[in-house]
């Protein structure tokens, strides 16, 4: 099964390279606003559910995908 | 002596290099900052320092490429006028779109800070570059040049090729270590001529591209 596992940096964090990006975006028209730029994970587990696929993935998520203490993650089954 | 436009950017870290390099040349250097346009008759050739320009956000070059001094700088080499860009210069170049081509990550994954030998393909007149082989330093983790198949085919008949290692360091197409446009007005590399003047720095073949 395919779950993507999405991460941002926190909001209280502060995201130079979403900054940088938004101000870029901006002085070119493109009018935006809290832009955060984070990593976008794809990947396959074996799950005969998706709640297991959620729970395997949640696993490697709190292992070694995300910092909670800068990141937060969201999974969706795919 | 030429008056020689040195583009900064914030990240850019080459840029009191390249200044020197000018002067040790007699050229004269003069800064172009990276939030302003300039009249593009007030200098006579640009070279692009290397660095992490914007932190290489997004990836390397991409948020410089679309900085108001880039839009001079594209019609300066519009207008055919001489630009040079060193390493992240070459990679915003590329994504400028005035070169072809584009750098990615080394094959190996590691960044490279070493020295390495170079043979001249194709002559690019404003760059000087007399000597056909010459031993330069390369300090990069994203040098690997890629394009397509079609685009190698062209900028190879074009004799658009300037430089190519002869031990690959990176796993770029064909060794490529660096290309010009096909006016070759327009050139870039990955290696640091800069970095070579004198002899007290480790090899002076690079005062001969200044």
């Amino acid at each position: 099964m395919k779950v993507a596992v999405k991460i941002l940096p926190r909001n209280e964090v502060l995201d130079s390279q979403g900054r940088t990006v938004e101000k870029t975006l901006n002085s070119h028209n493109y009018p935006v606003s809290n832009c955060r730029v984070g990593k976008y994970i794809e990947l396959e587990v074996e799950a005969s559910s998706a709640e297991e696929a959620q729970q395997k993935v949640k696993a490697m998520a709190e292992f070694i995908l995300f910092n909670p203490m800068t990141e937060s993650y969201q999974l969706e089954v795919l | 002596m030429k008056k020689i436009g040195v583009v900064r950017f914030l990240g850019t870290n080459c840029d009191r290099d390249i200044w020197q390099a000018c002067e040790a040349r007699g050229h004269e250097p003069v800064w172009l900052w990276h939030e302003d346009q300039f009249d593009i008759n007030t200098v006579d050739a640009v070279i692009i320092p290397g660095g992490f320009s914007y932190g290489d956000y997004l990836r390397c070059g991409a948020i410089a490429a679309k900085s108001p001094v880039m839009k001079s700088v594209t019609e300066f080499a519009k207008a055919g006028c001489p630009v040079l860009g060193i390493c992240n210069g070459f990679q915003i170049l590329c994504e400028v779109g005035l070169l072809p081509g584009v750098l990615v990550a080394n094959d190996h994954g590691k960044f490279i800070d070493t020295w390495v030998e170079l043979k001249q393909e194709n002559a690019c007149q404003p760059w000087a570059g007399e000597k056909m082989n010459c031993r330069l330093p390369v300090a990069h983790g994203e040098g690997r040049y890629q394009l397509s198949e079609q685009e190698l085919a062209l900028v190879k008949e074009r004799g658009q090729v300037w430089w190519s290692y002869k031990e690959n360091p990176n796993g770029s197409v064909e060794s490529i270590a660096g290309v010009m446009n096909e006016n070759k007005n327009v050139a870039g590399l990955m290696p640091h001529p800069e970095r070579a003047m004198f002899d007290w720095m480790g090899g002076n073949d690079g005062f001969s591209f200044f």
